[in-house]
């Protein structure tokens, strides 16, 4: 895991990307590539989001994704990581309800969309319910598989050292699969982040995925792209935060080699 | 007559077709070193996971009384503690700080890793990491030792300063100890009795006991007497059979 030390020059270097991006785009509104009512102005689109901003409409926005994301999300872990534990210590469940999992981790969340209409009606309620249905399966698999693959040498040196029944949870198992439920982790917030934008664009009354469909709505391009580029930045900021996780010291071992 | 903390009665062992064990007694002292020699894949392994209460026999019986650590063939430090956390867990009997502490740092001392107490097992060499799961297992109380090639990673030298120091806390603090090991030399350093395993089902083809007290020097003519006649017995030194 040792890179060479980068220079500032190489770390310049996605903004220079950057830079040469917003070039492009600018020239291809200049040449009039689409019509301009179709395709806005680097410069619109960065008085679009000064003007979402000073209106408050924004914020408001963001909190609503974030607050539907963190508890759809929160929700699947602190329900998926136990029946995982729990499946992957109980052989007979895990063959019982293995396809099944399986069949509802296929399923595109977006399909439940329907239903979590009918069910929900409009609001919170829909756009959490979707984004559980899709965090939670894939993060039962994902820990169901990390404790099938614990090395039984493991529960042996526990065993040696007398460790009791909730030290193997604890000390043990938890630790053991922390390396791999983390990546889920990383994965599944992804997708809850992508969900609910879709979400939102169909059973919302704000929320960032409401404001790029409002902004179709509305023929306002500049805002349009304006959603888009927060929907992104917002993307990446929650993976670099989870990202964080994996450095923690008892659990980078899981990521050696 | 002294204590049998392990006893193996007319045990027998079988993977599927692979047959290990057929018949196999044994006896072992309270307080002894044995060591346990024989060709790869003989059942060396499995006569210790036997002793620990790990596998079954599915004849015969096993008897095993008192505490009992293994050193494991492979990896068995927990990777998601440290060094010094991982040597931790054989003081975890302990009830005063104070004394986990600086049975810790003496640990560490002796193992010459004081530098690494807060380094993680991946980021130790493969030799270090023996040394640090030799010390948990050392760390602290308990009755028996079960240890599995615990020094075949490490360098000669390395190798030879353990056994030396493995003898001077037995000194101390005596256990009954199974090592098991290919390193003929090691066995006839240590030992009080060397079993020598034939193929597979593996029997005690030889044994071989030893009254030089510990720590004992490698060219002493004993032990390089008990290193010739286990070598004659592997039919490598055809000018001795017979010693
Ligand atoms: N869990 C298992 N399942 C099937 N076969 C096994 C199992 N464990 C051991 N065996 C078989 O039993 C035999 C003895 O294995 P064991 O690990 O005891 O050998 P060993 O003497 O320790 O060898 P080495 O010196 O290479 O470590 C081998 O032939 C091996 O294939
Ligand atoms: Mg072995």
């Amino acid at each position: 895991m040792t890179e060479k030390p980068f220079t500032t020059g190489t770390r310049l270097l996605p903004l220079i990307v950057l830079f040469a991006a917003i070039a492009v785009w600018w020239a291809l509104w200049q040449l009039r590539v689409f019509p301009e009512s179709v395709f806005p102005s680097p410069l619109a689109v960065a008085k679009g989001i000064g003007e979402e901003i000073r209106t408050g409409r924004l914020g408001n926005d963001l909190v609503a994704s974030l607050f539907r994301v963190t508890t759809g999300f929160m929700l699947a872990v602190l329900l998926g990581v136990p029946v995982g534990l729990w499946l992957g210590n109980h052989v007979r469940s895990r063959l019982a309800l293995l396809p099944a999992i399986n069949f509802f981790r296929s399923l595109s969340p977006l399909a439940w969309i329907p239903f979590a209409i009918l069910w929900f009606g409009i609001g919170d309620l829909p756009a959490i319910f979707l984004i559980f249905m899709a965090c939670f399966f894939p993060i039962v698999v994902a820990t169901l598989a990390a404790v099938a693959s614990i090395p039984s040498v493991y529960f042996r040196v526990a065993r040696d050292y007398r460790f009791s029944g909730l030290e193997l949870l604890t000390k043990v198992t938890l630790p053991a699969i922390a390396p791999q439920v983390i990546t889920s982790l990383r994965v599944t917030a992804g997708l809850a982040w992508l969900v609910v934008v879709a979400a939102e664009m169909i059973a919302g009354r704000d929320g960032l995925g409401f404001a790029i469909w409002d902004a179709r709505n509305g023929l306002r391009m500049d805002l349009l792209v304006a959603g888009m580029i927060v929907i992104g930045v917002i993307g990446m900021v929650i993976d670099r935060l989870l990202m964080r996780l994996t450095k923690i010291r008892s659990v980078s071992w899981g990521y050696e080699g | 007559m002294k204590a049998k903390p392990l006893l193996i009665k007319e045990a027998s062992v079988s993977f599927g077709s692979v047959e290990v064990f057929r018949n196999l007694s044994l006896e072992i002292s309270q307080g002894e070193f044995v060591a346990v020699v024989g060709p790869s894949g003989c059942g060396k392994t499995t006569l210790l996971n036997l002793f620990s209460g790990f596998l079954k026999p599915s004849l015969g019986s096993v008897v095993c009384s008192g505490r009992v650590r293994m050193v494991y063939q492979h990896d068995g430090l927990l990777p998601w503690q440290t060094a010094a956390q991982n040597i931790a867990l054989g003081l975890r009997d302990l009830s005063s700080e104070a004394e986990r502490k600086r049975q810790l740092n003496e640990m560490l001392r002796l193992i010459n890793l004081e530098e690494f107490a807060g380094h993680y097992p991946h980021q130790l060499s493969g030799g270090m990491r023996q040394r640090v799961e030799l010390a948990r297992a050392l760390a602290g109380d308990t009755d028996i030792l079960l240890l599995d090639e615990p020094f075949s990673s490490l360098d000669y030298l390395t190798g030879l300063r353990l056994r030396r120091e493995l003898a001077r806390m037995l000194e101390e603090l005596p256990r009954t100890v199974v090592l098991v090991t290919h390193d003929i030399e090691e066995a006839a350093q240590l030992a009080d009795r060397i079993l020598v395993l034939s193929d597979r089902p593996a029997r005690i083809c030889r044994e071989l006991r030893m009254s030089l007290p510990r720590p004992r020097e490698l060219t002493h003519p004993q032990v390089v007497e008990t290193v010739h006649a286990v070598l004659a017995e592997f039919g490598l030194e055809q000018d001795k059979v017979g010693v």
